[in-house]
């Protein structure tokens, strides 16, 4: 088992993760040299250092994504079966949204470097710069991602059809949804505390998703059987909440459903009515308390699945930061941070 | 008690007097003043703005701006280095560069540097396009050369084919009539070529098929010469491909592909000659950007060395200024906002010496008014100072690693200097094995000063060494004194490699002459192979471990003593040391062994030590060593047991009485007394008024107490580790050279004999010299720290840091 490795994201989570006092700070920087100045003395340092000093929300986001990476990189190294699987589990999801955000773009004509500049580092594989020449989904397959780890995922959703925007949102959907239950199926069958702690992970993330869909899917053309066919076999909502989900119409509807299960009752009390933007900032709170949660037990690999999740959402809440203070905007910076420790 | 009054100062025990000092400074000399105080570097400033985050403090700005600065020497650094310049500082021209003018100048050399930088970019771009492009000439050119000869031989056989079989005739013909114009753009067959990195290759290859549906084909040659990527710099290696294929949508794809991949496509021509004349057109366009580059990169390594050249002055003044700022943020701003008001702790000897850089800082900012330099009284505790030199340094390092000690506390470390080798010397006496170490010592030394040397003459920042030998370097003083201790017990072992030789005169056991004179020095070589060889050796050993020990733990014992007389605590003195030191039944055994020794007798210790205990009233028969033997042993018994309750009941007890007696019918009392104390002692610290908690002193004085008698016995026997260690060193050094050495000398081959050389060189270096070296340090160092400093020790001070440039500029290079 990855002793070693779990000793050291345990270390580097507990020391370096921005804490409170440090976001306070953070909030009360006036410009981005400011924040470039506080974030020198943390672990980031290194990584903003030789920026220079006209410095932009990107290259902060950047350099901070790049520690990540690093990390990411160096446990892949060192770890072994099964947890160097487990690891690159974690990145397919990014993969998913690398292939739909190039997919997408070149749909739209953009410039495929262009593209490539704006994909998630750790979702990244070798032919993914390819994705650009396909025009349906069986190319797609065919071509590109028959050598990726998302090939499997693929078998659902392969048509002939040509690409379109919303073709593609379902795309990513249902990769999503094959991906979270093969991800739930290969935790389960690590056992032990990984694969009870993952399976609550992952089905957190598969209600949000399915809450998502819903929402986002309101007012489109998609079916409710189609839209029943893109929430996840699994979690809290699995079976009777989907099919309570897919006939919902408008968002107080979805509340209803939603608050019949406690876990969720207190996510929806937060947001009053009419405020679906704050949804997600609220999922995010309970996302990172769960996370949170996981460093309580030992012995299991749940702790890099949320060491990578808690980073996301600090390079989250770093961009948040930088961007009201790029945008002067200082009033509303409280608004989307969420504190990790 | 009287005759301790008169003894001179103890000034190297103890740290040096530290006061605590207030600055006013005037705005416009503060500058100049820190400036001068880190020049000194006897000045520690203490952090008031605590609270305040680093970009909230007054200086921020300035800092950020050092920041900035020290980045663009990073990348002057960075680029210099890239270039392959060597950056010789020539000697400056004018000694003082203001800051804002270095900032504004620095700006400047940027900014060129980076147009060069993009300029040359683009050139290089271009080259090594171009450069691709005549690869691809080449190489395509190759390609579809054989391809046409192939095709024309395809087309000979199908010319004889058709003379022989006639059906194929209208067909051929057909072929041959769209073929003849433009012989490869048969069937709309057309070609990409282009060129790619080697290690993608395959991959595109892959694709390629995949998406042509195999309906292409491809031919690709390794490019022999390496390319310059651009985006990474580096030389990688590319291979030159053509691929055939039809169809516009085929083509598209691969175009594509091509994109996707950053293979870099290239239009070559079908046609031999106008391949040649391309060619010869990109040849000299290449030579020409050639010419181009190379003024380009003249040009700018010439700027770049005269960058370099100020390169170390500039980098010195802009971490000087960094540092100069940060100790400026650690300022208050008085009520006024016109003068900075600093506080921190100075050795008082360092007094006159700040008084006058202060005194400097105001004349030469012709400040009007002078800085206020004034001595306070501080709550906290001072800092703990001890001035080292490059020898004591070392050994001072080795007690501060346990703890530094507490402020004016008796300081381990002044013994240490001679202890700390020579306890490690009795565990690794070989005087053969010493002077290997003896050697390494100097090796090191040389190497040090032989890069001393180059760094006086190029004037370079000073090379670092690797951090094991920067360890090594940094404890040579230490090493030095531990192998000439190791060489003087190694002699008194007389052991070498495990051998005895005869150098201090003849054995006395040569022949059996009663007069002759015992051997001169150390042990005699008779005993080496002898059957009574380690018995002597053993109980020689252990009897010296023993002396040793409580030599040095008494020693302790009588430092606390003067730790006690220093800080003025009678009750340490009477109720702690006092039991202490008359309860030594171990002096005694001590004493046994030196009186056994000088008379020779056969008395048993053993014996004499337990009876002493079983039944201390018996006759002692022909154990009796000296007379009263048997009084003594019975009045040190009386006193061990008296002792026990002596060190655990009074203190405590004291303590109370003395507290209550303190805040009896005082209630309002307690600010009074403590200010009568601080006018008492004002160098230390002001004492705190704390709530006195019996059963905690209580205990507390039963942890002592149970710990010092328990410790008498196991200390004791912690010294014999010494013996342990000796005696582990001989013996491995015998199987080393018995077992190995004599074994392979016993064999008339040479190459036999050479092996067994070498295992034998190499066991003795790596066992010997570096595992046995490492384990004896290591039990001198746990000597030191658990059974001598655990007598008197408190070590719970903290270091004196004063601001200075160069700490500040050895942390930098650290980094």
């Amino acid at each position: 088992m990855g002793g070693y490795l779990e000793a050291i994201v345990r270390g580097i989570a507990r020391s370096s993760l921005l804490t409170a006092a440090d976001y306070n700070n953070l909030c009360q920087c006036e410009s981005l040299d400011d924040i470039k100045m506080h974030l020198s003395a943390t672990e980031y340092g290194p990584y903003l250092q030789n920026e220079p000093s006209p410095l932009h929300t990107t290259t902060i986001v950047e350099k901070c994504t790049l520690k990540l990476v690093d990390e990411y990189k160096h446990m892949l190294c060192q770890a072994t079966e099964p947890l160097s699987t487990f690891l690159e589990y974690i990145t397919y999801g990014h993969m998913i949204d690398n292939v739909v955000l190039i997919v997408t773009g070149t749909l739209h004509e953009r410039d495929v470097h262009e593209l490539l500049d704006k994909c998630h580092p750790l979702g990244m594989f070798d032919s993914i710069a390819t994705l650009a020449v396909a025009t349906n989904m069986r190319e797609l397959y065919r071509l590109v991602l028959v050598d990726t780890p998302l090939a499997p995922y693929f078998s659902e959703c392969i048509t002939s059809e040509d690409l379109d925007d919303m073709n593609i949102e379902i795309m990513r959907n249902t990769l999503y949804k094959a991906y979270l239950e093969d991800f739930n199926r290969f935790c389960q069958t690590l056992g032990g505390a990984t694969a009870e702690i993952m399976s609550d992970l992952l089905a957190f993330e598969a209600d949000r998703r399915a809450v998502n869909i819903t929402i986002n899917s309101i007012g489109t053309e998609l079916t409710r059987d189609d839209r029943r066919k893109l929430y996840s076999n699994f979690g809290l909502l699995y079976p009777y909440g989907h099919e309570e989900l897919a006939i919902c119409e408008d968002i107080e509807q979805v509340r209803g459903v939603m608050e019949k299960y406690p876990p969720y009752q207190s996510i929806f009390a937060k947001v009053s009515y009419g405020e679906s933007q704050l949804l997600d900032n609220a999922f995010y709170v309970e996302e990172v308390k769960r996370l949170c949660l996981a460093f309580e037990q030992q012995f299991h690999y749940a702790v890099f699945f949320a060491y990578i999740r808690l980073r996301e959402q600090e390079i989250r809440n770093l961009m948040w930061i930088s961007e009201c203070v790029a945008q002067n905007q200082k009033s509303r910076v409280h608004d989307s941070v969420v504190f990790i420790f | 008690m009287r005759i301790f009054d008169k003894l001179p100062p103890m000034d190297h025990l103890r740290s040096e007097k530290m006061i605590f000092v207030q600055l006013i400074m005037p705005v416009e000399s503060a500058h100049r003043a820190i400036t001068y105080l880190g020049d000194l570097g006897l000045l520690q400033f203490k952090d008031l703005n605590k609270d305040k985050s680093p970009f909230q403090r007054t200086f921020a700005n300035q800092v950020k701006r050092c920041g900035e600065m020290s980045r663009k020497l990073n990348f002057f650094k960075d680029q210099i280095s890239k270039a392959g310049l060597l950056s010789t500082p020539r000697p400056a021209l004018r000694s003082d560069v203001d800051l804002e003018e270095l900032e504004v100048q620095l700006a400047d050399h940027e900014s060129e540097l980076l147009e060069m930088n993009a300029n040359s970019e683009k050139l290089r771009q271009s080259y090594n396009e171009l450069f691709e492009f005549k690869l691809v000439l080449l190489k395509a050119g190759g390609f579809l050369v054989s391809a046409q000869n192939q095709t024309s031989t395809h087309e000979r056989e199908m010319e004889e084919n058709l003379y022989t079989a006639e059906d194929y005739g209208d067909r051929a013909s057909l072929l041959e009539q769209e073929m003849q114009p433009e012989p490869s753009s048969k069937a709309g067959l057309r070609f990409i070529s282009g060129i790619i990195c080697k290690s993608k290759s395959l991959k595109f290859e892959r694709m390629l098929f995949r998406a042509t549906r195999g309906n292409m084909f491809f031919h690709q040659a390794p490019a022999e010469e390496h390319v310059m990527d651009p985006v990474t710099g580096e030389m990688v290696e590319k291979t030159v491909f053509v691929v055939y294929f039809s169809g516009e949508q085929a083509k598209s794809k691969i175009v594509k592909i091509c994109a996707a991949f950053g293979a870099n496509c290239y239009p070559v021509p079908e046609d031999i000659s106008k391949q040649r004349q391309m060619t010869s057109e990109v040849l000299t366009r290449l030579s020409e950007l050639e010419a181009t580059l190379d003024a380009g990169i003249r040009h700018r390594n010439k700027g770049l060395s005269s960058i370099g050249s100020h390169l170390s002055k500039w980098t010195l003044l802009v971490r000087k200024e960094k540092a100069v700022y940060d100790t400026l943020n650690m300022l208050n701003f008085d009520v006024t906002k016109k003068c900075l008001v600093g506080e921190g702790w100075c050795p008082i000897f360092a007094k006159p010496q700040i008084q006058e850089a202060l005194q400097h800082a105001t004349i030469d900012s012709n400040s009007q008014v002078g800085i206020i330099f004034h001595v306070m009284n501080a709550v906290e505790s001072p800092p703990t100072y001890f001035k080292t030199n490059r020898f004591t340094h070392a050994f001072q390092e080795i007690v501060d690693a346990y703890g530094v000690a507490r402020y004016q506390e008796a300081n381990p470390g002044v013994y240490t200097v001679i202890t700390f080798p020579f306890l490690f010397a009795v565990m690794f006496g070989d005087w053969a094995t010493a002077f290997a170490c003896y050697w390494d010592h100097w090796c090191l030394y040389c190497e040090r000063i032989d890069l001393d040397l180059r760094y006086i003459s190029s004037a370079l920042t000073l090379p670092r060494l690797g951090s094991f030998m920067e360890m090594a370097f940094g404890g040579r003083y230490v090493l030095l004194l531990m192998s000439l201790f190791s060489i003087y017990c190694g002699l008194i072992y007389n052991e070498f490699f495990s051998r005895s030789f005869q150098i201090f005169g003849s054995s006395a056991y040569k022949c059996r002459e009663p007069n002759l004179r015992p051997y001169r020095f150390g042990v005699d070589p008779r005993w080496r192979g002898s059957r009574t060889e380690l018995p002597f050796l053993n109980s020689l050993k252990m009897k010296m471990s023993i002396l040793f020990g409580v030599t040095q733990m008494n020693l302790g014992i009588i430092l606390s003593f003067f730790n006690a007389k220093f800080f003025g605590t009678s009750l340490d003195i009477w109720y702690q040391f006092t039991p202490q030191i008359i309860n030594s039944l171990f002096g005694y055994l001590a004493l046994l062994i030196v009186v056994k020794w000088c008379s020779g007798s056969q008395a048993d210790l053993y014996h004499v030590m337990i009876y002493m205990f079983l039944s201390p009233t018996d006759d002692l028969k022909e154990n009796q060593l000296f007379w009263g033997q048997r009084t003594l042993q019975i009045l040190l018994l009386l006193v061990a047991i008296i002792a026990i309750p002596w060190m655990l009941f009074p203190k405590p007890f004291i303590l109370r009485k003395l507290n209550t007696e303190r805040f009896q019918g005082r209630t309002y009392g307690i600010l009074v007394t403590s200010e009568i104390d601080l006018d008492s002692e004002p160098d230390s610290a002001r004492p705190h008024v704390e709530d006195f908690n019996f059963s905690e002193v209580f205990v507390h004085q039963m942890i002592h107490s149970i710990e010092f008698i328990l410790g008498a016995v196991s200390n004791t026997a912690s010294y014999l580790r010494l013996w342990a260690l000796s005696l582990a060193h001989s013996e491995l050094s015998t199987v080393f050279f018995e077992k190995v050495l004599l074994l392979a000398w016993g064999y008339d081959n040479a190459i036999i004999r050479l092996l067994g050389l070498a295992v034998f060189a190499f066991a003795t270096t790596f066992v010997l010299l570096m595992m046995e070296t490492l384990s004896a340090l290591l039990h001198s160092l746990r000597l030191h720290w658990v059974e001598f400093q655990g007598k008197f020790y408190y070590g719970d001070g903290y270091k004196f840091r004063p601001f200075s440039f160069a700490a500040a500029l050895a942390d930098v290079d650290d980094d």
